[in-house]
């Protein structure tokens, strides 16, 4: 967060010249005035200048984006960034080549790169945004292939009779397959054993 | 790969100037140690190692590309 202070005939001009020296828009900071300016008795004497105090906010999706290409320069790979954000969250999209290397096995890197991102981005501030990390769709892919796997797998545990045992996943990939069969007339799911390694059980009801 | 180590570390750290970094080379293999300040220990290990898990994941991958395996120790 960069404060600044500045002086100008009015309060307009005082605004404009912080913003120039900061290098931001009007919507990217806060303003407030410390004095108004008077023209003062017949624009001659007692003139007074205003005095104005420009605070350029905190940009979530700046600082994740400035992060994420230091990241991807010293790794060696070209990446384009798209960063979009709003209240709650930052969702950043990556494009180039041999994406499945930041992917990595079952979505590993991608997770440690959202996960790194969020605590750089979120360090010491008061307001929390999610940061979501995707590319090439592959939290949706990944989302799809996890409702199969809930399926099929619900059909085994009927079948059978037997619980089946997942392996560990993050709460965001639980949290699917549990939604997926929460309705299930025959099964039951839950979760057992500490994080990281915690793993979702199909049971009958 | 050491200066991924250093980029992130940085971030994280509240003391970015006293983060080191120090690359031991072998012939399949790289060690990379990394120093920070006592009190930002935990900002690279995290709960239960998480942080250090997310770091050599992601070191890991940049590693997969010159085909080396690299450990990523903090001393």
């Amino acid at each position: 967060m960069i404060v600044i202070e500045k002086y100008g005939k009015t309060e307009q001009e005082a605004i404009e010249s912080a913003l120039k020296e900061l290098g931001a828009t009007r919507d990217e900071v806060e303003i407030e005035i410390l004095e108004e300016s008077s023209r003062g008795l017949f624009g001659l004497i007692g003139g007074k200048q205003a005095r104005v105090k420009v605070t350029k906010k905190y940009n979530y999706g700046e600082e994740a984006k400035n992060f994420i290409t230091k990241i991807f320069d010293k790794m060696n790979v070209q990446v384009d960034i798209e960063v979009e954000e709003d209240d709650d969250n930052v969702r950043i999209d990556l494009r180039g080549e041999n994406m499945g290397l930041l992917i990595g096995h079952r979505g590993e890197t991608l997770d440690s790169l959202q996960y790194l991102t969020s605590l750089v981005v979120n360090k010491g501030k008061e307001n929390y945004k999610r940061i979501l990390l995707d590319t090439e769709n592959y939290r949706q892919k990944r989302e799809k292939a996890l409702e199969r796997l809930a399926k099929r797998l619900a059909q085994k545990v009927k079948r059978t009779g037997r619980r089946v045992v997942l392996e560990p996943m993050n709460p965001y990939e639980r949290r699917i397959l549990h939604s997926t069969l929460q309705d299930h007339p025959h099964v039951v799911t839950y979760s057992e054993g500490e994080e990281p390694y915690r793993k979702v059980v199909i049971t009958l009801k | 790969m050491g200066e991924l180590v250093k980029v992130i570390a940085q971030a994280l750290v509240d003391s970015p100037e006293e983060v080191q970094v120090k690359e031991i080379e072998g012939e399949h293999s790289v060690i990379i140690e990394l120093k920070v300040a006592p009190d930002d220990m935990g900002k690279v290990i995290g709960k239960q190692g998480r942080i250090a898990k997310a770091i050599r994941t992601v070191v890991k991958a940049a590693a997969t590309k010159e085909q080396k395996r690299v450990v990523v120790e903090i001393i």
